[in-house]
């Protein structure tokens, strides 16, 4: 992008897309689906493996991948060896990890000024 | 489509998993009969109850170890009985894994329900084959598990099997098909199936299918249930939330809509969200039955109210081998929580998880601060050390063990109870409980090593 900083604002994932966990042993993924079309290519750009790997440097995931789904306008992330051990095995009060998607929707990302008005909630 | 095929089927899913609200099931036939009452001529509905997750088929088994005659769905008399009479009326066959660990209790159950109804006798089949947790299969577990089987008390042990003997039972003439561990969305697949008369390498169609029976097995969830969020994600009705009802097609393609008169919503979003569920690879959705690709997948909404259109999803040949879940004992989970209130509240349950951690050593010690850090945290604790003390005035201190031996496990919940008089000023309200656990493998058998079957009960069977 060629904006410059003034044209950006900040804001967390949150107001720009939605999603759900889901677990199956010990593997998380989560989902990200834009608000808007208009504003998948940003997620895009922004929501790079490496970040969402930071985002959880916490759970120490062995892996995280991301499989983009263009005609959805959404993506998912599938998180390895990030819930210690799986519901059978966690000692965590949610041990599925069914809130683990909140964690990564309160991530930050800068959205063009012009896009705000696609953006969700206050 | 050819012009010839039958009319779209109808396939409304009244539970997403064991302990479901027993509710559900009335507004979905209430609305699969009026559908049926304005639909084609041709027109066939079914109604599925999903009621299996990973730990729920072990924690039946336990039940029919105690008694031959259960370790099915317990909640299966609260479900069905509302709607079992008025499904054999309109001719509404019902599809479920609701068998459990005992497919054959289910359904002697599911008669003796019938006759209480005063119906006529339903013709019943059980399918069976995916419990592999018998002495005969041990060889073939052992086999594929090798030296992690040493050692462990095997509590149950299923293959996820798929959609075609649910087929074959309906093509049989079967009006209630009781299943184990089927592959939850092959209980809408089957009856595709059936319906359509697919072949079982119609990868497109099954596909579809597949990803149709992936929105509906979760029963509330692509309804509005598990969506709604204040102000980003709001729900009409969340405290009705209607389950949902989808339509197939010949060539496998689906719409979503949800049972009339009831809350909640279908929308995009809400179909999205449920679309990549439980999705790893989007292009290799393994299930017994295809490998479903959402890779190029849409949803639109339909004109008017709660109906979302999915196409795009492709089939690829199924895997060559099922998926096996091995249960086992796993020692024991041990709890326990004291809250700390008022000034410096925080500081105070944090002494106390020092104090704890020093007294409890040789058990790894899970500690969560109840309204401060205690979900999002790790077993390790990492984020709670990086997260200062925010001076919170009103925090519920709870530590976590698991250990191979009771005896050890039990320390924790004697060390939390000690605190009332050896740990931090002013905690109260202590308690501890300790649980045996459930440890979960997995392994891949080949098809041919699972030879799965459907039996039509008979009279004596089911008496």
């Amino acid at each position: 992008m060629n904006t410059s900083t003034d044209d950006m604002i900040e804001v967390p994932l949150y107001r720009a897309a939605h999603g759900r966990t889901g677990d199956k042993g010990d593997r998380s993924n989560i989902s990200v689906i834009a608000w808007h079309p208009e504003l998948y290519a940003l997620l895009a750009e922004q929501l790079t493996p490496e970040r969402v790997s930071m985002q959880f440097r916490h759970r120490a995931p062995a892996r995280v991948q991301r499989f983009l789904l263009p005609r959805l306008h959404a993506m998912n992330f599938v998180l390895d060896a990030v819930l210690d051990g799986g519901v059978n095995d966690a000692l965590n009060l949610d041990a599925h990890g069914k809130a683990l998607s909140f964690l990564l929707l309160d991530m930050p990302i800068r959205v063009p000024r012009a896009l705000a008005p696609l953006l969700a909630g206050p | 489509m050819n012009a010839n095929a039958p009319p779209p089927l109808l396939i409304g899913c009244a539970a997403g998993f064991s302990g479901d609200r027993t509710d559900a099931a009335g507004p979905v036939v209430d609305t699969l009969i009026a559908r049926l009452a304005s639909g084609p001529a041709g027109q066939r509905a079914f109604l599925i109850f999903e009621t299996l997750a990973e730990r729920t088929l072990a924690l039946a088994q336990l039940r029919r170890r105690d008694n031959p005659d259960a370790g099915y769905e317990p909640l299966l008399d609260a479900m069905l009985r509302p709607v079992l009479a008025r499904c054999l009326a309109h001719g509404i066959r019902i599809v479920s894994n609701f068998g459990a660990a005992n497919p054959r209790a289910a359904a002697r159950h599911i008669a003796r329900m019938a006759r209480e109804l005063g119906t006529d006798a339903p013709r019943i089949a059980v399918v069976e084959g995916d419990d592999l947790s018998g002495a005969a299969h041990r060889a073939l577990l052992h086999e594929t598990l090798g030296a992690q089987m040493e050692g462990l008390r095997i509590v149950s042990a299923n293959a996820y099997i798929g959609a075609e003997p649910i087929a074959a039972a309906l093509d049989a003439g079967a009006q209630i098909v009781v299943c184990g561990r089927v592959a939850d969305p092959s209980l809408a697949v089957g009856p595709a199936m059936s319906h359509f008369g697919w072949r079982a390498d119609d990868w497109h169609r099954l596909g579809r299918a597949t990803m149709a029976g992936h929105l509906l097995e979760c029963g509330a969830q692509v309804c509005g249930g598990y969506f709604a969020d204040p102000g980003y994600k709001d729900v009409p009705g969340l405290d009705t939330v209607g389950f949902p009802i989808a339509e197939i097609d010949a060539d496998g393609h689906s719409s979503i809509g949800k049972a009339d008169g009831t809350g909640g919503l279908v929308s995009e979003a809400t179909v999205k969200e449920q679309l990549l569920y439980e999705v790893h690879d989007p292009s290799a959705y393994l299930t017994p039955d295809v490998v479903a690709d959402i890779a190029e997948a849409e949803v639109r909404a339909l004109p008017g109210r709660d109906r979302v259109e999915l196409s795009g999803v492709r089939g690829h040949a199924r895997p060559s081998h099922y998926k096996v879940n091995v249960c086992h004992e796993g020692g024991w989970l041990a709890e326990g929580e004291i809250s700390y209130a008022g000034p410096r509240a925080e500081a105070r349950a944090r002494l106390a998880a020092e104090v704890l951690r020093k007294r409890l050593d040789g058990l790894a010690l899970r500690v969560d601060l109840i309204g401060a850090l205690s979900i999002l945290g790790d077993d390790a604790g990492r984020m709670l050390a990086d997260t200062p003390d925010t001076g919170l005035r009103d925090v519920r201190l709870r530590v976590a063990a698991t250990h191979a031996e009771r005896a050890q496990a039990e320390r924790l919940a004697r060390e939390v109870m000690a605190l009332y008089t050896c740990g931090p000023a002013g905690g109260g309200g202590v308690r501890t409980a300790l649980t045996s656990r459930l440890n979960t493998l997995s392994c891949l058998l080949p098809r041919e090593a699972v030879p799965v079957r459907f039996e039509l009960l008979g009279a004596e069977a089911l008496a």
